[in-house]
């Protein structure tokens, strides 16, 4: 059994020992710890694992059906093993910070969303990276529907919307993955597997033309998962509702899935369909919505919760950026940045959530000086504050400039195309970013005292997850290079020629 | 020993338990359940242990029945779906037994086991007589059963509709066999299909009994437009009841759908495309005539049904992909797939009605409210019901739909794909609504906890388990299915 294989499960079987009735706190959090542990282990034992070998590590294989070929395969390159990171450090944090007084339901939402993301990062055929996703979407259609803030008329709308936008774009997907998986079968036995897929994108590859229709239908379905401009209005609203933990979860965790499924089975099996002038284009203009366009909206937003909710998918379309540059560096900033966004996200929805429990209220209008009283919480949301800005020193910096330049240098060509222009306008989103954190910082912890709202600092055990969190973005923002040693030739075969 | 003698012994152990009755006016419905479900375990046990030995056939049948690896799945399907509405009765009987006369429920116990028998004589048919006559034990046993809770007026209702609307299906049935018989000169489908093939058949005559046959077929498996009759009549009808008509009556139409299918389908055949076309609007149509109007259903119970038509339009959609030689199953085989897929969820998600029913509860989304707090357990299985019937992947449902948007991509029938992704989001909503349903609690919910006896207990568990582990492993079941392509096309060559 490969370790990989225990990863998965082990949170899927805290869910089910919680429902049978295992003490709630001290199980999902045991799971995470374990879980939290063995993918360091991981990392660490990483480069011997894969020495001297193309593709996965840490592989196994159980064939689960023999025509269409569907295995449930498990393994990890680099970037799958940093996501695995990402998913183990939120979880653990997320579930950390699940207060006593909640039911043992939060518990189980937030492991089954980590196992579905999971699974869905390391599996290596492509059915069951599709469906393990697909398994995250019950509970966080649950968590919303029921135990979301607000009104219940209003929570209620807000996860049909959310349920309805997913369902949706995995219905897409699922027709784009379908096509795909006919394509490359070439008349013959069907198969999901990625490598077998890999193996005769590489031999064989389509016609260009129809790379680029494929790659447009993945694009919209995955798109829409990752809340891709025009796709992404249940995104926001979703964030803002959620509990607190789906919300870290899913906006830190599982919408990269939408990204990783680009990057792990759209770009290597398409290399030239991402390449043609009007996906490009269509992928340049939908990015630069996100950037532009939900930065201007983000600036407008009056509560911390709606601000955090829009920035989260205003800073997909960095990521989206070095996707459509598609050079190694670009691509290499891109996996980075998934890291540092939802290590950074993650932090800020723990903190908003405890401070919408302590002050009922997270309008800017209505707090101020809430510093004076707790330094420890402040300088917790300076960290995920700047992070999120990109302030050299914390982990979003080293990944956007690595989006930026290898975005900008596009296979070292000296022409300047709509690539470089839109790197170009998308370095006001950083701007932007500056504008609507900066003074969400000064209203809320600087200036005068509102009377009567005043903010106590977490307890140290409340704090232990805060801390890790910010101390990861502190540690990958100054060496940057223990994340990105992981990736080996990973990305240079997603590179297009 | 032989299949043919299970057949015939659970056929005289029906009317033994009818005639029981008569007699021994006090025996217990304890003692009679007891016994028709003991019958129907026994035959399924020696199903099991014939089937491996000797599938021969006595010498006087084989005209007229044949054992391929189709007619073995499904006379095995016929035995446990059987069983388990049996079982489902005898969870229900209390509460059924206040809508009958005098209280009584011995045919509850007896008539399905004639049914059991037909559709059994069912999947293994070689011509239309024998298609016909099996066909109408089970139809004319199910009038019976759709109207059995005489006491309640819905259920007379749905009796009434189901006959008029049964007896004139029969009717185009027949008819449509005629027409068969008359431009083929044959009633076996090995002989239609040998006309079919030929160019000197006229084709007019032969296409009109096809689209007669097809209609006929089409009311008795809830296709659109022929689907009008299904929410009245699972509404009426007793719980246990509406599971087997959704499950056995709807397995029973398409094996023989699939027999047909293989015969228009034949190698040069006049009417392929003809048919095909029928196929994919009729299959188009019933998704859409299915998942549409299930969005505004506020009765999980004519839900179920919308959502069983919904189920007969991917099953016809997935007839439609014949020939597609890119699946190790047949088209037949896939339909066979997607219905052991279908067998578990909608028995569990009946299960759990009935178990609400018992308790005092409705059948209306609302009566769901609160139900995680009054049962974790049923909610529990009941989302994993719901979530397969929607079709979420790790689950059965999903496996069987994917295996239909393969056949229909395979085929390039962009219109057929857009109408099922369609019906699959709207399931999305409707199902998810009921899920949502449960996990909320008000204050005019009831919060009275659901006692539950260890055997459903163990029976919503078990069916729980098999939607999932045919969700993840589903490689035993489309082995077993595998051969078919190579019988079923010898049969029907």
């Amino acid at each position: 059994m490969s370790p990989l294989e225990i990863v998965i499960l082990l949170p899927l079987l805290a869910a089910l020992a919680i429902w049978l009735g295992a003490p709630a706190r001290a199980t999902s959090v045991g799971a995470a710890v374990v879980n939290l542990v063995i993918t360091l282990g991981l990392v660490f034992s990483f480069k011997a694992a894969s020495a001297g070998k193309a593709g996965f590590a840490f592989e196994s294989a159980r064939i689960v059906l023999d025509n269409p070929a569907i295995t449930f395969g498990v393994g990890a390159d680099g970037v799958a093993l940093i996501l695995t990171l990402l998913t183990a450090l939120v979880t653990f944090a997320a579930v950390w910070q699940i207060g006593d007084d909640k039911p043992a339901i939060y518990h189980i939402a937030s492991l089954l969303i980590a196992a579905g993301a999971l699974g869905a990062f390391l599996s290596t055929d492509v059915f069951f990276l599709y469906a393990f996703h697909e398994l995250a979407l019950i509970p966080t259609f649950l968590m919303i529907g029921l135990y979301g803030h607000g009104e219940p008329e209003h929570r209620k709308a807000v996860a049909w919307k959310t349920t309805i936008y997913l369902g949706a774009g995995s219905l897409i997907l699922l027709a784009g993955l379908v096509w795909l998986v006919l394509e490359f079968s070439g008349g013959g036995k069907l198969t999901f597997d990625l490598q077998a897929l890999r193996a005769q994108a590489a031999l064989t590859p389509l016609p260009i033309e129809k790379q680029a229709q494929i790659f447009f239908v993945l694009l919209l379905g995955f798109g829409t998962l990752v809340s891709l401009f025009p796709l992404h209005s249940w995104a926001a609203p979703a964030y803002a509702t959620a509990p607190t933990p789906v919300a870290m979860l899913h906006s830190g965790v599982l919408k990269k899935f939408g990204l990783y499924g680009l990057l792990r089975i759209a770009l290597p099996l398409l290399p030239q369909g991402a390449q043609v002038a009007w996906v490009q284009e269509a992928l340049l203009f939908m990015l630069l919505g996100n950037i532009l366009v939900m930065g201007l909206v983000t600036i407008n937003q009056k509560r911390l919760d709606d601000v955090l909710a829009n920035s989260s998918v205003m800073h997909m379309g960095y990521i989206f950026l070095g996707l459509a540059a598609g050079t190694e560096i670009a691509l290499r900033g891109a996996v980075l940045l998934m890291f540092a966004h939802g290590i950074s996200i993650a932090l800020l929805f723990a903190l908003a959530g405890r401070m919408r429990n302590q002050l009922g209220t997270l309008e800017f209008s209505k707090l101020g000086g809430l510093g004076e009283h707790a330094p420890a919480f402040t300088v917790l949301f300076a960290f995920g504050a700047f992070a999120s800005i990109g302030l050299p020193g914390l982990a979003n910096f080293a990944g956007e400039l690595m989006v930026f330049v290898g975005s900008f240098m596009n296979y070292g060509s000296t022409s300047f195309g709509p690539l470089q222009w839109a790197v170009i306008v998308s370095l006001w989103g950083v701007v932007m970013s500056a504008v609507y954190m900066l003074r969400a910082y000064r209203s809320l912890f600087h200036g005068s005292a509102m009377s009567g709202l005043f903010m106590r600092d977490p307890s140290f055990s409340q704090r232990l997850p805060l801390i890790l969190l910010a101390a990861v973005l502190l540690i990958v923002g100054c060496c940057p290079w223990l994340l990105l040693n992981l990736i080996k030739s990973d990305l240079a075969a997603v590179v297009a020629p | 020993m032989s299949v043919f003698s299970i057949e015939v012994g659970l056929a005289i152990l029906g009317l033994f338990l009818l005639a029981l009755e008569a007699f021994m006016p006090a025996i217990t419905r304890r003692t009679l359940a007891a016994i028709s479900m003991g019958g129907v375990a026994l035959a399924f046990l020696l199903f099991l242990l014939v089937n491996k030995s000797a599938t021969q056939m006595p010498e006087f049948l084989q005209a007229y029945q044949q054992l391929d690896t189709l007619a073995i799945f499904y006379k095995g399907f016929s035995l446990l779906i059987t069983f388990l509405v049996l079982w489902l009765t005898s969870q229900c009987a209390g509460y059924l037994s206040k809508y009958t006369v005098d209280g009584r429920l011995s045919e509850m116990f007896s008539l399905p086991l004639i049914v059991c028998a037909g559709m059994m004589w069912m999947a293994g048919a070689k011509d239309l007589v024998t298609v016909f006559v099996s066909l109408e034990l089970v139809t004319v046993s199910f009038y019976v059963l759709v109207a059995f809770a005489r006491k309640s007026a819905l259920a007379l209702e749905a009796g009434v509709k189901y006959l008029i609307l049964g007896a004139l299906s029969t009717g185009i049935l027949v008819y449509g066999i005629a027409w068969v018989y008359g431009a083929t000169g044959s009633l076996t489908f090995e002989g239609i299909a040998k006309a079919l093939a030929n160019p000197e058949t006229v084709k007019l005559p032969v296409l009109l009994g096809a689209a007669l046959l097809l209609a006929g077929l089409g009311f008795k498996v809830a296709a659109a437009p022929f689907q009008m009759w299904v929410p009245d009549v699972y509404q009426g009808a007793p719980i246990p009841v509406t599971t087997f008509l959704s499950v056995g009556s709807k397995a029973a139409g398409f094996v023989i759908l699939t027999r047909v299918i293989d015969t228009f389908f034949i190698q040069g055949s006049l009417i392929a495309s003809e048919v095909h076309g029928l196929l994919l609007i009729g299959g188009a149509l019933t998704v859409l005539l299915g998942s549409l109007p299930a969005i505004f259903q506020t009765s999980v119970k004519r839900l179920l049904a919308y959502s069983s038509i919904s189920h007969a339009g991917y099953l016809l959609l997935a007839l439609s992909a014949h020939g597609s030689t890119r699946l190790d199953l047949s088209a037949g085989g896939v339909v066979a797939f997607y219905l052991a897929t279908y067998l578990p969820m909608t028995v569990l998600g009946f299960l759990v009605l009935a178990i609400l029913r018992i308790n005092g509860g409705g059948e209306d989304v609302t009566d769901f409210r609160g139900l995680a707090k009054r049962s974790p357990l049923l909610a529990f299985v009941m989302t994993v019901a719901l979530a397969s019937l929607a079709g979420l992947p790790l689950t059965a449902g999903f496996m069987g739909k994917l295996f239909v948007f393969l056949g229909l991509v395979d085929q390039t029938a962009w219109g057929a794909l857009a109408a099922a992704v369609v019906g699959a989001a709207a399931g999305f909503y409707y199902y998810f609504k009921t899920i949502l349903a449960m996990y909320t609690s008000d204050s005019s919910s009831s919060s009275q906890p659901i006692p539950l006896n260890l055997w459903t207990k163990a029976g919503a568990v078990a069916l729980a388990i098999s939607i999932v582990v045919l969700g993840v492993y589903p490689r035993p079941l489309q082995s077993m299915l595998m051969e078919s392509p190579a019988t079923a096309s010898a049969a029907a060559h």
